[in-house]
C-alpha cells in the first residue's frame, strides 16, 4: 500500500500516530501526479509551494494535538472552486488568467480543518457536459481505460480518485456531474441536497440545481468530507439552516427493513447488460441484508430531460452574462466599440458547448417563447419533485442505476449533442427534485470499466444513503479495486 | 422546423455572442433538434401546476445590515483586463 493509496481515514491515523508527516504524504502525492497525470490529464493547475506551505501548517498543528479528520489531507478540488490567489479557470478559456481575490466557502472550511490543497482539477467548461470533453485544457483520460472518458463534468475530481493522485476531492452536480463520473471512475460521489452545502465562491452554472460535494475511495471518506463542508452559510442565502448530523455515526447501522425502492423507469428495455447484471446483483445483496424491496414508480421519469435542459440553459444564459471582458476574464483585443467588445470576447472565449446552452437558454427566455419553454419546464419540475415525494411515502431510499450504459469512448458522442444529454436520464430527476443521492462502486463490465449504482434520499437525509452504501461496500469491497495505472 | 436561421442569429444578438457562419449553420440544425426534443413537455396538462423556480420552499433570508470586509479598490481591479486609476476602462460606448 502506497501513501498515495490511502483513505481519509487510514491517513489522518497515521497522521495522528505519527507515523507519517503532512509533508511526507503531500510529497508522495505530488510525485505521484507528476509520474502519472500526464496520460491522465486530471489537473488543470498543480500548486506544490502552496501545499507543502499548507503541509507543514499541519504538520504544526498535529504537533500540538490539534487535529481534526482533514489536517494534512492532501485534496484536489474542481476549478470550479475559487481559491484566493490560485487561478481558477471553470475549464474555459474566458477564466483562463483569473486568479480569485477570495476563498469560497467550502474551500474555507476544508482549510479551517488543515486540509492541503495539491491543485485544481480538470472540468468540462462551465460544469457544462458529461464526459469531459469540453474542457478548454483538453480531455480527460478515464484511468481505468485510457481511450475512454471519465465523465463529466467532475471528470477531473473522479478520475484523481481513480489515479489516487488526490486522497479527496471536491466537485459539483448539477444534473449528474458528481454521480456520474464518480460511477465511470469507481468511486464514491454524493449529490447532497440542494441547500446543505453553500455555493458561495461556486462558479455559478444553473443556481436552483447546483449542489457542492465528495468525491473519496469509500463511503466513510464521503461522510466526512461532506460533515466538513456542509452547513448553513450566510454568504449563500439558499443554504438551509439545519443541524449537520454526525455523518459516520449511523454509517453501520445496516439496511435491516430498511424499505428500498425500484423506481420502474428505471429499469428499462435498452439498458446495458453489464449494468442490468449489477444491479440485479445489488438487488439481491440488499435482500440477503433484510432490506425490503419495493417497486415504485416515478411516472414523469421521461420528461425528466427536456425539463432539465430548459431550466439549466435558462439559468446558465443568465449566469454567464457576466463573461463580458470588463472586470474579469479575457477580453477581445480586436474588438471595435463597447458591443462588439462584448461579443467578440465572449465568442472567443466560451466554447461550443457553452455558447450551445446559451443560445438554448436565451432563446426559452426570449419574449414570446417564456412561456411555452421555460415556465411550462417549471411546472414539469413541479410534477417530478412530487413523483419523489410520493415514492418516498412508501419507501426509505431509491436504488436506481447511474447511467445506462458503462464509460464511452472519447469522441463517440461528440456529434450528438442530444444523446449526450439522455445519458443523464438517471441522474437529472435527482437535482430536478432538489433531494440527495451517491453513487458507489457496483462492479465492471465485462470490458472491465466500472459501473456505479445510485441510492437516492429523502430531501435532507443523507445520512440514510450513507447507512445504505455502507452496508454494501462493506459486503462487496469493489471499491477496493485500483485502476490499471 | 422549430427554430429558423435568422431567430438564431436574432438569439446569438440577445446573448451577445459573435458567431460564424459555420456556428450559425451547425446551431440552428442542433436547436432545431433539441428543441424538437423538449416538444414532449407538451403532452403534459399542467393547467393548475405551480411552477418550481426552487427546490426547497424558502422565505426571504435576512441578515443584520453591519458592515463586513470587502475587497478594496485593488483587489477588485486586480482583474481587469484595462484599468485607469481605479476604474475599469472599456472602449467608448458613443463612437
Amino acid at each position: 500500500m502506497e501513501i498515495f493509496d490511502l483513505t481519509i481515514h487510514e491517513l489522518h491515523q497515521k497522521l495522528q500516530a505519527k507515523e507519517l508527516s503532512s509533508v511526507e504524504a503531500t510529497r508522495a502525492m505530488l510525485a505521484r501526479i507528476e509520474a502519472v497525470d500526464s496520460r491522465v490529464n486530471a489537473y488543470i493547475t498543480v500548486t506544490p509551494e502552496q501545499a507543502l506551505a499548507e503541509a507543514e501548517a499541519a504538520d504544526r498543528r498535529i504537533a500540538a494535538g490539534d487535529v481534526a479528520p482533514l489536517t494534512g489531507i492532501p485534496v484536489g478540488l474542481k476549478d470550479i472552486f475559487v481559491t484566493k490567489g490560485i487561478r481558477t479557470t471553470c475549464g474555459s478559456r474566458i477564466l483562463s488568467n483569473f486568479i480569485p481575490p477570495y476563498d469560497g466557502t467550502a474551500v474555507a472550511r476544508l482549510k479551517a480543518q488543515g486540509a492541503v490543497i495539491v491543485g485544481k482539477l480538470n472540468q468540462d467548461e462551465f460544469a457544462m457536459g458529461s464526459s469531459n470533453e469540453s474542457s478548454y485544457f483538453g480531455a480527460v483520460k478515464n484511468p481505468w481505460n485510457l481511450e475512454c472518458t471519465p465523465g463529466g463534468s467532475s471528470g477531473g475530481s473522479a478520475a484523481a480518485i481513480a489515479a489516487r493522485t488526490a486522497t479527496a476531492t471536491l466537485g459539483t452536480d448539477t444534473g449528474g456531474s458528481i454521480r456520474q463520473p464518480a460511477s465511470h471512475c469507481g468511486c464514491v460521489g454524493l449529490k447532497p441536497t440542494y441547500g446543505r452545502v453553500s455555493r458561495y465562491g461556486v462558479i455559478a452554472y444553473a443556481s436552483s440545481l447546483d449542489q457542492v460535494g465528495p468525491l473519496t475511495r469509500d463511503v466513510t471518506d464521503a461522510a466526512t468530507l461532506l460533515g466538513a463542508v456542509a452547513g448553513f452559510d450566510t454568504f449563500d442565502s439558499t443554504s438551509v439552516d439545519t443541524p449537520v448530523p454526525d455523518y459516520l455515526a449511523a454509517l453501520g447501522a445496516g439496511v435491516k427493513e430498511v424499505k428500498i425502492g425500484l423506481p420502474k423507469q428505471y429499469y428499462i428495455e435498452g439498458l446495458d447488460p453489464d449494468v442490468k447484471r449489477a444491479m440485479d446483483e445489488a438487488i439481491a445483496l440488499y435482500r440477503s441484508l433484510g432490506a425490503e424491496i419495493r417497486e415504485v414508480s416515478l411516472p414523469h421519469t421521461e420528461y425528466a430531460v427536456a425539463t432539465y435542459y430548459l431550466i439549466a440553459t435558462a439559468e446558465a444564459s443568465a449566469n454567464l452574462a457576466r463573461y463580458d471582458g470588463v472586470r474579469f476574464g479575457h477580453r477581445s483585443e480586436t474588438a471595435r466599440g463597447l458591443a462588439q467588445m462584448y461579443a467578440r470576447s465572449r465568442a472567443e472565449g466560451f466554447g461550443p458547448e457553452v455558447k450551445r446552452r446559451i443560445m438554448l437558454g436565451t432563446y426559452a427566455l426570449s419574449s414570446g417563447y417564456y412561456d411555452a419553454y421555460y415556465l411550462k419546464a417549471q411546472k414539469v419540475r413541479t410534477l417530478i419533485q412530487q413523483d419523489f415525494l410520493n415514492a418516498f411515502k412508501e419507501v426509505d431510499v431509491l436504488l436506481t442505476p447511474i447511467a445506462p450504459t458503462p464509460p464511452f469512448k472519447i469522441g463517440e458522442k461528440l456529434a450528438d449533442p442530444l444523446q449526450m444529454y439522455l445519458s443523464d436520464i438517471f441522474t437529472i430527476p435527482v437535482n430536478l427534485a432538489g433531494t440527495c443521492a451517491m453513487s458507489i462502486p457496483a462492479g465492471f463490465s465485462a470490458a472491465g470499466l466500472p459501473i456505479g449504482l445510485q441510492l437516492i434520499g429523502k430531501p435532507f437525509d443523507e445520512q440514510a444513503i450513507l447507512t445504505a452504501a455502507y452496508s454494501f461496500e462493506r459486503e462487496t469491497k469493489w471499491h477496493l479495486k485500483k485502476a490499471p495505472l | 422546423m422549430k427554430i429558423t436561421r435568422v431567430e438564431v442569429e436574432h438569439v446569438a444578438r440577445l446573448a451577445r455572442l459573435e458567431l460564424s457562419e459555420t456556428e450559425l449553420d451547425t446551431f440552428t440544425e442542433q436547436m432545431d433538434s433539441i428543441l424538437s426534443y423538449v416538444e414532449k413537455l407538451n403532452a403534459l396538462d399542467t393547467d393548475g401546476i405551480v411552477p418550481t423556480s426552487h427546490a426547497v420552499p424558502m422565505e426571504n433570508a435576512f441578515r443584520p445590515d453591519q458592515p463586513v470586509e470587502s475587497l478594496g479598490i485593488e483587489g477588485a481591479l486586480a482583474n481587469a483586463p484595462l484599468r485607469a486609476e481605479s476604474f475599469f476602462r472599456v472602449p467608448k460606448v458613443i463612437e
